[in-house]
């Protein structure tokens, strides 16, 4: 029995102004919408071209739970194909990272082949096809292409044919990564350091919503942060704090400095936090670093790249930056209540290592499997969604700072312990599930 | 024991024995005694992985940061911790895979298997661990102890306590 599939207006109603109906995390069929309504007409970050430098390199993950290839082409180009062949569906590369030998994927079952950008190239016995009709079938064509953009390296897919273009989609979001990308004195990033994968037994929305949740830090990690910074001080030592102190003790700020840090909202789900400083904004300075951002861009342009400190930058749903460290978060559900966080670091292209040691740092400490800060958000997650059984109340509250003025429109800057980001991302929500779909099926 | 002397393979293996135990019964202060002031408590991200900070590793604490660690599982507000884990090391025996008294460090391999529970959650883990142990007063040491995860690039759970 469909309660949502065929009745958009009751998809609608979990999303109030400033409440939001526990089915949202905790239902299953709304999940298998998600996967098929919502994060197909939307876009999603599949990978960064530097994991493909050559023609026939792939790489291979999900989206939405589907199969994917991302390839470099013959003509350099980077595409999205399905890993999926057009036969019976096997899935034609299964190592996460690898090469096509003579320049074409050949399936391991039959031995079709296709060329880099998904046309099918050669079919064993072909003559067993002739007069099948096969050549008017949609195996005839090959893999499809997935609709992708490769945005300064970083690749997008839209796994729907309906949905936003990709510039309408980001907007004005897509400075976060200009900001991280420009971070290198030649313009450019490496994937480096190693992915780390940890499994969340949650729903996905859980951790994509803490990315610009400002009021948890100085609570949830008073254990590990806290420590930190209580250990540090009594062991009194002279000189400047080592580089994991640095990184852990501002996560215990007060709620004064994370309001003041600021969000900035945009339409469609996305935000950033750290419109005016963050938690990242007083590491120790690297002047060799310093010195060839002026050199290649001037002084006056290397400080402005250099004076933002953004936080987190959330691009609704998949994938969430921290610029300022060059660290990204990617989420790939697998069901309702489980979800796997990769963590992956970049190399600044030209800057000094000590760049590359920050950020693999701060992903050890904060987002790895084994890291104290880590387990006290994902306890968190758990905690919600094992809380959400409860018959008390079948609606979180989102109401911090919530403004009726939001209903015109929910772009914009605020103060950062506002619960508008998960507004806006909940709207989107609500926007991206609905699209096309009719009331009482179709 | 003084420095000058070397420790026995059987020495070097009931250390390792004791080591583990001392997790398990979460006696953690007198495991930290174990620890050089140079110590590296170690598990790569991925096979062959340098020793280096430009790669990140599950774990790559010094002696400051595992204090943090030892002492946040003893903080009120551990909320992760409020259900408390426990674990159980299974080691095969300690073998001994190098000995080098000039630089008086000594490595052994313990292929091992580790279990972790919380409540009705549990997760097994296997690997081997090089202890690279050195003998400080009389006493040994430990400089830099390296696991090895079988699936070290599995997507893993939450590792709550130590290996």
């Amino acid at each position: 029995m469909s309660r949502y599939r065929e009745h958009p207006q009751a998809i609608r109603e979990l999303v109030r102004p400033a409440e939001v109906h526990r089915d949202v995390y905790v239902d299953p069929e709304l999940f298998d919408l998600e996967m098929t309504q919502l994060w197909r007409n939307t876009w999603l970050y599949v990978g960064h071209d530097s994991q493909v430098p050559a023609p026939g390199d792939f790489y291979s993950t999900q989206l939405a739970r589907e199969p994917v290839i991302m390839i470099r082409g013959t003509d350099g180009v980077v595409r999205v194909l399905p890993n999926r062949c057009a036969h019976k569906g096997t899935r034609l590369v299964s190592a996460v990272h690898g090469k096509c030998q003579g320049g074409t994927l050949r399936c391991p079952y039959h031995g079709w082949t296709y060329r880099l950008d998904g046309r099918l190239r050669t079919v064993p016995l072909k003559s067993g096809y002739e007069g099948t009709g096969f050549a008017a079938a949609a195996a005839a064509q090959g893999l499809g292409e997935v609709t992708s953009v490769n945005y300064r390296g970083f690749v997008f897919a839209r796994l729907g044919s309906t949905g936003p273009g990709f510039e309408e989609y980001f907007g004005e979001s897509l400075t976060s990564i200009d900001n991280m990308v420009d971070r290198s004195p030649e313009g450019r990033l490496e994937v480096a350091g190693g992915v780390l994968r940890y499994m969340h037994d949650c729903n996905w929305k859980m951790f994509v919503e803490n990315l610009n949740d400002a009021m948890h830090p100085m609570v949830a990690h008073e254990s590990s942060a806290g420590t930190a910074k209580k250990t540090w001080e009594a062991a009194a030592a002279d000189g400047p704090p080592p580089m994991v102190i640095e990184q852990f003790v501002p996560f215990v700020n007060g709620y004064e400095f994370f309001e003041k840090m600021g969000v900035k909202v945009y339409a469609n789900g996305h935000s950033y936090t750290g419109v005016n400083f963050s938690i990242h904004s007083k590491y120790s300075h690297v002047g060799e670093y310093e010195h060839r951002m002026t050199e290649a861009y001037g002084a006056e342009r290397a400080q402005r790249i250099l004076g933002e400190a953004r936080h987190n930058t959330v691009y609704y749903p998949n994938l969430t930056i921290k610029g300022a460290i060059q660290a990204i978060r990617v989420a790939r559900p697998v069901a309702v209540d489980k979800t796997v966080i990769e963590s992956w670091t970049f190399r600044l292209v030209g800057a000094p290592d000590e760049l590359l040691a920050r950020t693999t740092t701060y992903s050890r400490l904060i987002n790895a499997p084994t890291s104290m800060v880590g387990h006290d958000d994902l306890h968190c997650y758990r905690s919600i969604q094992e809380g959400l059984a409860s018959g008390a109340n079948e609606w979180l509250s989102l109401h911090r700072n919530h403004a009726a003025a939001e209903a015109d429109g929910i772009a914009g800057t605020y103060g950062a312990t506002n619960e508008v980001p998960m507004r806006g991302q909940l709207r989107a929500w609500a926007d991206f599930m609905t699209l096309g779909l009719k009331e009482g099926g179709s | 024991m003084s420095s000058a002397e070397q420790p026995s393979p059987q020495a070097l293996a009931e250390f390792v024995y004791h080591e583990a135990r001392l997790l398990d019964e979460k006696r953690f202060d007198e495991w930290y005694e174990l620890l050089t002031d140079d110590v590296r408590y170690w598990m790569p991200l991925s096979r062959g992985q340098p020793d280096s900070e430009l790669f990140t590793s599950l774990f790559y604490e010094d002696k400051l940061l595992l204090k943090v660690r030892l002492e946040r599982l003893r903080h009120p507000n551990a909320f992760s911790q409020q259900q408390p884990s426990f674990c159980q090391h299974v080691l095969q025996q300690p073998g001994l895979e190098s000995a080098d008294p000039a630089d008086n460090r000594y490595v052994t391999r313990t292929p091992f298997l580790y279990v972790e529970t919380q409540l009705d959650q549990q997760l097994v883990l296997a690997g081997v661990t090089y202890h690279h142990l050195t003998v400080l007063e009389g006493r040994l040491r430990i400089r830099l102890k390296k696991i090895e995860l079988v699936n070290c690039d599995a997507a893993l759970p939450s590792i709550q306590l130590l290996l």
